[in-house]
């Protein structure tokens, strides 16, 4: 903090002409290792509070719901693992889009690894054509993409756009089976979370025939 | 006394010297640092920016006995703060406005640096001081605006940390450890709270006392680029220097003055200043269904956003030819070991740029665009530091950088459309290659003559 000045070496210390010796030298490197690595190991502890806790972990019970009462073109959201759910009973219409676009899809077929379940690497992602199930949460940086179900020019769409859903934050699309347009931030289709019909109108999410509840 | 230094104060005042550099510390950073007597407008800057961070320490104090860091209560805790506890819709103003003003004065504290190359040799410390306080200012100003959880806090925290997660292979992990569960919550706002209170404060003190310590080391700059410890009278002090007290603690008291006219204007008349230092979804708290149909980053991230939202997979195209002409270039002007390396590492970015996902590069590109500064002291070849005596086009390549770099600003508040897509991506073109051609375009052109001593009207 104040003006330099010079340290003159104590008079008391050995001389600088004399060689290092090596049997200190090597206690104080071997000193020096074991307290760096006592210290790194220290880390361990303080990094894995981080993890998620039990009780996180542990909040993850499936969620059921009563599909019979969903009109067709109509949108229904649950919450599930802290997350919206989308349940979407898509009409004819809707339906047929899907065939359309995909030159314009960055993976029309969902043959990237991770956010289609097999049952539902189909045209539709879904287990039955109609009923889609997807979590809505925006493959690119996790923001609730908005549904446009409304077909035609609009802001922030394209001028042919046959329906689906556009993520706010950056800009983001995708059509009525959650597949992800080319060219957009966002690299994946939305995530097909496991589900199953236990009848023809109530389905469980969160459970199918490889994931346990 | 045996072992008692010996020092010219008597009295306390000796008594203190004799067991604490006191007088001497005060002399070396106060009444005998030397400073330019040049200075302009531009050197209030640094002095605000501390009276700004000591607002900021103040306030938060204040404002941590009344909130609460926990997912049920933290919205209403601020909601009490504002409505019920006296005086305290003042100190949360003054700490939420006071943030938008921390990056103002921050801006145009940088913006001096650019232009007088204040970063030039032997101040590249006090540059890099300066970067990490900037980081740590934008790591202060991103954990702060989780805590009032609302809608904003909450998606803004869930982007972020997001882009943790397009880092290949230990990305997902990584994100998950970051926000402590599944998706962002009360886990996630209790330690982004730690962090805002204690862990990034106690890091940033430590590098303004760096910041400022490396400053008086070397010895301020000023808007000629004149060495003033090049002309010294026969006592040694600098011919152009000035004691910093009194004269520039003066100077700065009236830009303290001038400064909290117009901070505490805006408390009282425009706190959240349109929707750009808060913002309107901010006052609906969080909800983890429903993302707001409009989301943007406080104004002071929106340039670095721009360049994130910029790089689709298109515009990593457009880079990796950017990286292979670089790679030729460097092939062909470069000497020596370099001449090799450089281009062989160019050509691997240029193949990396196509094989992982925009996304990731989307975050590199926002991420390198701030650590990018942490180089500019040695991309600068310019053989004058100030922009005074710097040919006339340079100026104007000034000009196009800082008018850029708001435009980028403009671009990331608003909703994504493709012309503002375009203009984003050009926009980010136009950043990195002022910085990566700055070996290049700093040396060229005329310059003129730099004067020994600094050009000063006495008034």
């Amino acid at each position: 903090m104040s003006h330099d000045s010079t340290v003159h070496d104590d008079e008391g210390a050995a001389p600088q002409t004399l060689p290092s010796d090596p049997s200190r030298r090597f206690w104080i490197g071997t000193t020096c290792a074991v307290g760096g690595a006592a210290g790194a190991a220290l880390a361990v502890p303080f990094v894995s509070t981080f993890a998620p806790s039990e009780k996180a972990r542990a909040a993850g019970a499936p969620v059921e719901i009563d599909v019979s009462t969903l009109a067709p073109g109509e949108m229904r959201t649950v919450e599930w693992r802290g997350k919206p759910v989308w349940i979407i009973n898509r009409t004819k219409e809707q339906l047929g889009t899907l065939k359309q676009n995909d030159g314009e899809l960055a993976d029309p077929k969902s043959l990237r690894p991770g956010f289609t379940p097999a049952y539902a690497k189909n045209e539709w992602r879904s287990r039955k054509p109609d009923l889609f199930v997807a979590v809505g949460i925006c493959t690119h940086l996790g923001c609730s993409p908005t549904p446009k179900f409304v077909t035609g020019p609009q802001p922030s769409l394209p001028n042919n756009w046959d329906g689906g859903f556009l993520c706010p934050c950056h800009g983001s699309t995708f059509d009525m089976a959650g597949r992800a347009y080319k060219n957009k931030p966002a690299p994946d289709n939305l995530e097909v979370p496991p589900y199953q019909y236990l009848s023809d109108t109530r389905i469980i999410i969160g459970v199918d025939e490889t994931n346990k509840a | 006394m045996a072992g008692e230094k010996s020092v010219e104060t008597t009295g306390l005042l000796g008594w203190i010297d004799r067991r604490f550099p006191l007088t001497s510390t005060y002399k070396a950073h106060l009444s005998e640092y030397y400073a330019p007597k040049n200075f302009n407008f531009w050197y209030f800057f640094g002095a605000l920016s501390l009276l700004v961070l000591v607002l900021q320490i103040v306030t938060g104090i204040f404002l941590v006995m009344h909130y609460k860091p926990d997912a049920q209560f933290a919205f209403q805790s601020v909601e009490y703060i504002m409505r019920e506890v006296p005086g305290g819709w003042f100190i949360r103003y003054m700490h939420s406005t006071g943030a938008s003003m921390f990056f103002v004065v921050v801006y145009l504290h940088m913006t001096r640096a650019l232009i007088y190359g204040s970063y030039r040799k032997p101040r590249e410390l006090v540059w890099i001081f300066g970067v990490g306080i900037f980081l740590c200012l934008m790591a202060e100003a991103f954990f702060g605006y989780l805590l009032p959880w609302g809608q904003m806090s909450f998606w803004g925290a869930q982007v972020i940390v997001n882009l943790f997660s397009a880092i290949p292979f230990i990305g997902p992990e990584l994100s998950l450890w970051i926000r402590g569960d599944y998706v962002v919550s009360d886990a996630t706002l209790n330690r982004f709270f730690a962090f805002h209170v204690i862990a990034i404060p106690l890091v940033l003190l430590g590098l303004v006392a760096a910041h400022v310590i490396a400053l008086h080391e070397v010895g301020s700059n000023n808007p000629d680029g004149v060495d003033i410890k090049a002309q010294k009278d026969k006592y040694g002090r600098p011919l152009d220097g000035i004691p910093f007290h009194p004269y520039y603690t003066v100077h700065d008291i009236m830009g303290f003055v001038g400064f909290l006219i117009i901070f505490m204007a805006i408390i009282f008349f425009a706190p959240e200043m349109g929707g750009y230092f808060l913002e309107y979804n901010n006052f609906v708290p969080a909800n983890p269904l429903v993302t707001p149909l409009h989301i943007a980053p406080v104004w002071y991230f929106t340039p670095f956003y721009s360049m994130l939202r910029a790089t689709t997979d298109d515009f990593t195209w457009v880079l990796a030819g950017s990286a292979v002409l670089a790679a030729i270039m460097v092939f062909l002007r470069v000497k020596g070991l370099m001449k090799l390396i450089a281009p062989v590492a160019l050509i691997a970015v240029a193949v990396l740029l196509r094989v992982i996902d925009a996304k990731f590069w989307g975050v590199i590109a926002m991420g390198g665009s701030v650590v990018l500064l942490f180089f500019l002291p040695w991309l600068d070849y310019s053989p004058v530091k100030s922009i005074r005596y710097r040919p006339g086009w340079h100026k104007t390549l000034y000009g196009i950088f800082f008018a850029n770099f708001i435009v980028l600003g403009y671009l990331g508040t608003q909703a994504p459309t493709d012309i503002f897509n375009l203009m984003s991506q050009v926009g980010t073109l136009i950043y990195l290659a002022f910085f990566f051609l700055m070996p290049v375009w700093s040396r060229l052109g005329t310059f003129k003559p730099v004067p020994d001593r600094v050009t000063f009207q006495a008034h």
